[in-house]
């Protein structure tokens, strides 16, 4: 269980990127993070990842704060990343140095199998489509069987096909082990596609404007009405936490009649 | 000397490469700056030839060539050669040691860098020529001053090489290094070392480059052998032919090394992008 405790985050300029942000998220459970430019969601993901630690507050992965990359977190920037010296398969496998070369390379061909890159197991990432560099750089993260998997806006530089393909990737993986995934995006398709759960953030400061649970039977249908009236939930909920007048934070009033009114 | 049956050969094998036509303009393209030398020395070899000149101060061609077999056939070219080689050998060395332990520090540690930076700096800035009578007073007229002085020229573009290739190693690809929990070894093995690679091999070709103009500087401090010697040697006795024989040992030798270098790294570096490219225009 993955759960954040209060977490703020002043970077040194000031900027309250974020602001008391509670959250929990359960095993297994796909949450995604949508919100205007600027509103925290990278700062957010980039503190559960350990890779900075937030000013205030906690982020706690079964009961143990998380001070530093752990183990069990894995994290997909929006760009592949991938190391231009190392081929595709060493890319891949390249968080597995401590277990044995044959035990390795069997992972490792795995997971090429499962993104469906098994024929360019032993090119160089220049050598690779941005959607292709991009599923590299997912089998990367998966390798290592994290617990967590954080993707942030990690189809976000492909073209729509591209991207529709790689979510339907991301959720078959996703099916196989059950991950926790958390993943940030600007596309309202992807997070109905995805989500167990939306959280819509509003910016300065930081914080978790609407929740919404998507309650919608996997594999999704995109022209279906249910995901459409999903879709309007959330476009609403983005339209106005980036209206300057709401200042509220929405969660705390969700149960109140005025919310109701609008989902 | 051996440029012109390179060039047939490239020109008579063109035509029925595969890419056919851009090949062959290529080829055409690269052979257009041949011209100007090339015709020059044939028109020198034939003024000196037609008596128009008795090519004394400067020589034709081929007593160039005659003088460069005879040296060669003597034994004495390899001699001066190999004692040549091995100066710029050891003052690369050390050159090389001390400026990559330098620049790695300073480009890994503010700290160092604001520590010593600037005492490098201004010592940059001193023609190194200058120090020569310093290191002659330290270590004598003999090898040790010779290699000292090589070594330095080596060393600053090492040094600024490394310490820039270091700072402008990717932040995106540290923090992938990050996010699997590397430790500050596996970190610097896994992922700066490869990184700064590239970067470093160009630096150690100028400070290669550097070193063959700084044993000419060393060899004219007085020396008994080198081809630096038989520069100054041709030039006491007159001999023209010698000084241009050793100019062409001293190109060629330089190119050799440096291809040799590039050679040496080049499968450590088939993943850069262009790579492949430069190594086939050179
Ligand atoms: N390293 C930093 N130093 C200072 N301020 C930063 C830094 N990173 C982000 N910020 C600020 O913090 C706020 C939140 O940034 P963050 O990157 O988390 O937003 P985001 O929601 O991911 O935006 P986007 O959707 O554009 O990626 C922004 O106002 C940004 O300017
Ligand atoms: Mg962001």
């Amino acid at each position: 269980m993955l759960s954040l405790d209060r977490v703020s985050k002043i970077y040194p300029n000031r900027v309250r990127a974020l602001d008391g942000v509670t959250l929990d998220v359960a095993p297994g459970e796909i949450l995604v993070i949508v919100g205007g430019s600027g509103c925290g969601k990278s700062t957010l993901l980039r503190a559960v990842s350990g890779l900075d630690a937030p000013s205030h507050g906690r982020v706690l992965l079964d009961g143990a704060t998380v001070t530093a990359p752990h183990e069990k977190i894995g994290i997909v920037f929006q760009e592949p990343r991938l190391l231009p010296w190392l081929s595709v398969a060493d890319n891949v496998g390249f968080g597995l140095a401590h277990l044995p070369a044959a035990q390795r390379r069997e992972r490792v061909a795995r997971a090429l199998d499962r993104v469906g890159l098994v024929d360019k197991a032993n090119v160089w990432p220049r050598e690779l489509s941005g959607g292709q560099a991009q599923r590299v750089a997912i089998a990367r993260a998966l390798v290592p069987r994290p617990e967590v998997l954080l993707l942030d806006e990690p189809f976000s530089a492909l073209d729509a096909f591209t991207r529709a393909d790689l979510q339907d990737h991301v959720l078959d993986l996703w099916a196989e082990l059950r991950p926790t995934l958390i993943v940030v995006t600007h596309d309202v398709d992807e997070a109905v596609v995805l989500a167990d759960r939306i959280l819509v953030m509003r910016p300065r400061p930081g914080r978790v404007f609407a929740e919404i649970e998507t309650d919608l039977p996997r594999p999704r249908d995109r022209q279906s009405a249910p995901f459409d009236v999903v879709k309007r939930r959330v476009l609403a909920a983005l339209d106005r936490s980036l209206d300057k007048a709401a200042s509220v934070d929405e969660r705390e009033t969700k149960a109140s009649a005025g919310a109701s009114l609008w989902w | 000397m051996s440029v012109v049956p390179i060039l047939i050969a490239a020109e008579t094998s063109t035509p029925s490469a595969a890419s056919g036509r851009p090949a062959l303009r290529r080829v055409l393209r690269a052979t257009l700056g041949l011209i100007l030398p090339v015709g020059l020395a044939l028109i020198w070899e034939f003024a000196v030839r037609l008596g128009w000149s008795d090519g004394r101060l400067v020589p034709p061609p081929s007593v160039i060539f005659s003088t460069f077999t005879e040296l060669a056939r003597s034994g004495e070219l390899q001699r001066h050669a190999a004692a040549t080689v091995a100066r710029v050998g050891a003052g690369f060395a050390l050159g090389v040691v001390a400026g990559t332990l330098a620049g790695a520090v300073t480009g890994y540690s503010r700290f160092a860098s604001r520590l010593i930076d600037p005492s490098l700096q201004a010592l940059r800035a001193i023609p190194s020529i200058a120090w020569v009578p310093l290191f002659i007073l330290w270590l004598g007229i003999f090898e040790a001053s010779k290699i000292t002085l090589i070594a330095v020229g080596v060393f600053f573009p090492v040094y600024l090489g490394v310490m820039g290739a270091i700072r402008s190693v990717d932040r995106k690809l540290v923090e992938v290094g990050r996010a699997f929990r590397l430790s500050d070894a596996a970190m610097v093995r896994r992922i700066l070392l490869p990184a700064v690679l590239p970067a470093y091999v160009i630096a150690l070709r100028s400070g290669l480059g550097l070193g063959w103009m700084f044993v000419v500087a060393a060899e004219f401090m007085g020396a008994s052998e080198g081809l630096g010697f038989l520069l100054v040697d041709g030039q006491q006795l007159g001999k023209p032919a010698q000084i241009v024989a050793a100019i062409v040992a001293f190109a060629i030798i330089g190119k050799v090394t440096d291809w040799l270098l590039v050679l040496g790294f080049a499968p450590f570096l088939r993943w850069e992008d262009r790579f492949s490219a430069r190594g086939e225009n050179r």
